[in-house]
């Protein structure tokens, strides 16, 4: 395997784990923060009172995790690989988002927002051909 | 409530875009991962923590996390999420900017087309 086979498939596994554990994580936040409740006011106190509720949900801890483990995976990645690479080739996960949304929450997913999802992607795939790094090592 | 949602979500994309930016550049300078040895992840990790710009990027994305769970709270993740999507055309010109990375025309064409889907999201937020 030469070292440019290698870069590139220790890039997509690292993309795989983001984009499993990165909507994942988002969902379960998602869900967290509707059962705490909107956010109302924004006095200082207010926003304590907010965010102390929001840190007793189990659901919310359970969503910080995942997104550490996608954090994790995101370091890793972007020491080797542009920004400007990995950045879009991981937002197929707003198509995962959405699914999940829809189908462990029950969001109601209107055509136009996921035509808007689609050509997300569609972006992503055009920036997904391009090399995934156009500076020196440093 | 729409306006403080947007207002919001501008927050999460500033501050979340110039997090990674600042992170990016720390793990740039701390070097290639060539193996996922634990000993090698934790000299890596040892030398980032070392650098200034990941300590800036860490906070920047913990301000910009604290925003995010205000939103959540506030409107739906599959509007939400794909809305934070704005941080394309942000992160494209950062780092051309600030990290010296070339962005093709076939990236500005993704990126635009990012953009468009963002707008199609927002105006389908029902």
């Amino acid at each position: 395997m030469t070292s440019s086979e290698g870069l590139h498939v220790k890039t997509y596994i690292l993309l795989l784990i983001m984009v499993t554990f990165g909507p994942l994580g988002d969902v379960f936040l998602g869900k967290g923060m509707k059962s705490v409740g909107a956010a109302g006011a924004w006095a200082p106190a207010d926003i304590v009172h907010f965010f102390a509720r929001a840190f007793t949900s189990g659901t919310v801890w359970l969503g910080i995790g995942l997104l550490i483990a996608f954090f994790i995976a995101y370091t890793l990645v972007l020491s080797w690989a542009d920004f400007s690479f990995v950045q879009p080739a991981s937002s197929i996960s707003y198509v995962f988002v959405a699914l999940l949304g829809h189908f462990l929450l029950g969001e109601i997913v209107s055509t136009t927002r996921w035509t808007g999802i689609l050509i997300i992607c569609a972006g992503v795939l055009l920036v997904g051909n391009t090399p995934p790094r156009t500076t020196e090592r440093v | 409530m729409m306006l403080r949602v947007a207002v919001l979500l501008l927050f999460v994309v500033c501050c979340s875009t110039a997090g990674e930016l600042c992170i990016t550049r720390a793990m740039k300078a701390a070097g290639e991962v060539k193996s996922f040895h634990p000993r090698e992840l934790l000299r890596v990790f040892g030398r980032a923590v070392r650098i200034g710009w990941m300590w800036t990027g860490l906070m920047l994305m913990m301000v910009s996390f604290f925003a995010m769970l205000a939103v959540l709270s506030m409107a739906n993740v599959s509007f939400v999420v794909p809305a934070t999507a704005l941080s394309y055309a942000a992160g494209a010109y950062g780092s051309r900017v600030f990290l010296g990375e070339r962005i093709t025309h076939l990236r500005w064409v993704g990126v635009l087309l990012v953009c468009v889907g963002v707008a199609l999201v927002w105006q389908g937020k029902g």
